[in-house]
């Protein structure tokens, strides 16, 4: 069964004959057909709408002869409606003709060079926005330092050995499997290298300067940034989502001496430690290379050793780690604090907190680079 | 008002889970036009009926017609299409939240229909209209609603392609008292306007008495079906217990008092 539509006019006058089913699946149909009408029956002063042989209606079919008879009335048609004559078809379409219905805004979408300029000004704004707010927290971090530094029994000892033990004791195994590998790779991609300028024991050189000053600091930060600062976030998300941080505010308890500074510190502790296992472990896989596949004595790679890697390599490396914890944390805690009431925001922050920390470690390695170059280190 | 043209009818229903028998040969006839609320305890199977109707669950036996068609004959072609002329409200509105309102309201009418863009929105408009969400709701994510606003979002979606019989499972559960009340009014509402015949599972004695014709109560896993006032009336212990309790004799009376 379908609809039917037929329009007539004699003069200034025109009869509008609706029939049949006026259901959902003609909608698209009958739209069509009735936005034409005003155009077709452009000059005419009267319309009567003789909708009685219409013998199914729903709020579609209802909404479209509404919407007819509010346009010819807009063009200044005057319009008579012979209503369906169903049960209830006439108190569904006074219904429908009653409600306050705006006219749905149908944005234009805009073109390609103006929707680009607005995404990258609306990232920009939010940058800004987000850059002042982790500035804020930055500060409340050292604010909430400084006072449980002047009152060293509020510190949360049981709460920072937990996360010094989850972050940091939980992480060696993989951190130095990780290293140890990449230190195999390195010496071999190294050595196959040298080995045709017959200088293979560089490989020793190669190894200890780049392990030491970059990669073991490197990789120990991004396994940590993958590791831990998800972490942070999803269990202060959780709290988030849980209401829990609230209901500290309520008791007295301050979330950031809690939740982030004993993360914080742990953190800051733990990857100094986790570097210089990385770093060992790196070694270690470097030296299998040059003992095995090299084949120089051992007496001969650790004295070689001794003389390149000296305090200062080590040191390099190790002074960016707490750096990168700092970085670490602040990203990993933030996100988590920042999470929104629903389950979505949870893993939207944590995905963010990876990526963010990974990133700001990179950033801040590469203004390290620029420092000791400076400073000739 | 109702006529007594059948609109889903289940006769000798049996569902097993495992060992657990949840309906014992259930017999359910919904007329046309009517609201028919379901009653019964916790694990009495209440959505799992529902589940068994819209054809989501497959029962142990029994048969179930829909709109005139027995589902265990219908290929999933016809299911799907059977299936369109129902309509859902799921317990938390279950809108998809990457969404907004209007496009979840599309989504229905996109998927069966196809529709030009500009058709689109303004039957969006129109159906987000009359579950009496205002205009500015029309671009907002669900995180963006109140619990009331979600519920009636989802009602949206659930006529967008105007059905001829709507599920609502417990509809005013987590509304507040007069949320509840005003979208109790909404479905007695569009019931009469838009010729819907309406299943709803609820808790809530208010709405039994506000706008139910009838109440099927699931016990032992058979229906009671009755009207409520006679369904007050009945010898079983379940019944006593719920329309007797303080709840129950609260909401009998304000509905008495109101009615």
């Amino acid at each position: 069964m379908r609809a039917t539509l037929k329009a007539e006019r004699q003069g200034d006058q025109a009869v509008v004959t609706g029939a049949g089913t006026w259901l959902v699946d003609q909608a698209d149909w009958l739209a069509v057909r009735l936005r034409r009408l005003p155009v077709r029956l452009a000059g005419v002063r009267q319309v009567s709408l003789d909708l009685g042989g219409i013998e199914r209606l729903d709020t579609s079919g209802a909404w479209l002869i509404a919407r007819t008879e509010r346009r010819l009335q807009d063009a200044g048609v005057e319009v008579t409606t012979e209503p369906p004559q169903g049960p209830g078809d006439a108190d569904l379409l006074q219904h429908v003709r009653s409600l306050p219905l705006a006219h749905p805004r149908l944005a234009e979408p805009p073109g390609a060079v103006v929707a680009l300029l607005g995404r990258v000004g609306r990232a920009m704004e939010e940058a800004g926005r987000l850059a002042v707010a982790l500035l804020g927290f930055y500060g409340a971090i050292f604010l909430r330092t400084a006072a449980a530094l002047a009152r060293p029994r509020q510190i949360r000892w049981t709460a920072l050995a937990h996360h010094i033990e989850q972050t940091g004791l939980g992480a060696v195994g993989i951190t130095a499997l990780l290293s140890f590998l990449i230190g195999l790779v390195m010496a071999w991609q190294g050595a196959t290298q040298l080995v045709r300028f017959g200088a293979d024991i560089f490989t020793v050189d190669l190894l200890a300067i780049a392990v030491l000053r970059e990669l073991g600091v490197l990789l120990t930060a991004i396994i940590v940034a993958g590791r831990t600062a998800s972490a942070f976030t999803a269990q202060i998300g959780a709290m988030v989502l849980n209401e829990e941080i609230d209901a500290m505010r309520v008791i007295g308890i301050d979330p950031i001496d809690t939740l982030v500074l004993p993360r914080f510190f742990a953190l800051l502790l733990a990857m100094p430690i986790l570097t210089f296992i990385a770093d060992a472990a790196a070694l270690l896989g470097g030296a299998m290379v040059v003992l095995f596949e090299l084949n120089i004595p051992w007496v001969q790679m650790v004295g070689r050793f001794g003389e390149v890697a000296t305090l200062t390599h080590l040191l390099v490396g190790l002074v960016k780690a707490p750096v990168f914890a700092f970085a670490i944390a602040l990203i990993g805690c933030w996100n988590g604090l920042r999470v929104e009431r629903n389950a979505e925001s949870v893993g939207r922050m944590t995905t963010q907190s990876v990526v963010a920390s990974i990133f700001l470690v990179i950033v801040v390695d590469a203004l390290f680079s620029i420092l000791f170059v400076r400073l000739g280190i | 008002m109702a006529d007594l043209d059948p609109i889903i009818e289940v006769q000798g229903l049996v569902t097993r889970f495992g060992e657990r028998t949840i309906h014992d040969g259930l017999d359910l006839t919904v007329r046309r036009g009517e609201v028919l609320g379901l009653v019964g305890g916790s694990g009495s199977g209440k959505s799992v009926l529902m589940r068994t109707i819209l054809g989501l669950l497959r029962p142990s036996a029994g048969t179930i017609r829909l709109l005139g068609a027995d589902l265990a004959s219908l290929s999933r072609d016809k299911l799907v299409a059977l299936r369109s002329r129902t309509g859902v409200l799921f317990q938390d509105a279950a809108l998809f939240s990457t969404l907004t309102v209007a496009e979840n309201a599309q989504v229905p009418m996109r998927e069966r229909f196809g529709w030009p863009k500009s058709l689109l929105a303004e039957m969006a408009c129109l159906k987000i209209a009359l579950v009496g969400l205002p205009d500015d709701a029309r671009d907002k994510y669900p995180s963006e609603l109140s619990g009331g606003m979600r519920k009636r979002a989802g009602l949206a979606r659930s006529i967008a392609i105007d059905p001829e019989v709507l599920f609502l499972d417990e509809p005013t559960a987590g509304l507040d008292p007069i949320a509840a009340s005003a979208f109790d009014e909404l479905i007695l509402q569009l019931s009469r306007t838009l010729g819907l015949t309406v299943v709803m599972i609820t808790h809530d004695l208010d709405s039994l008495m506000r706008i139910t014709d009838r109440v099927a109560a699931l016990i032992n896993g058979r229906a009671v079906v009755a009207p409520i006032d006679e369904l007050r009336r009945l010898d079983d212990p379940w019944l006593r217990q719920y329309f007797g309790g303080p709840r129950g004799r609260a909401a009998l009376e304000a509905g008495q008092a109101a009615g």
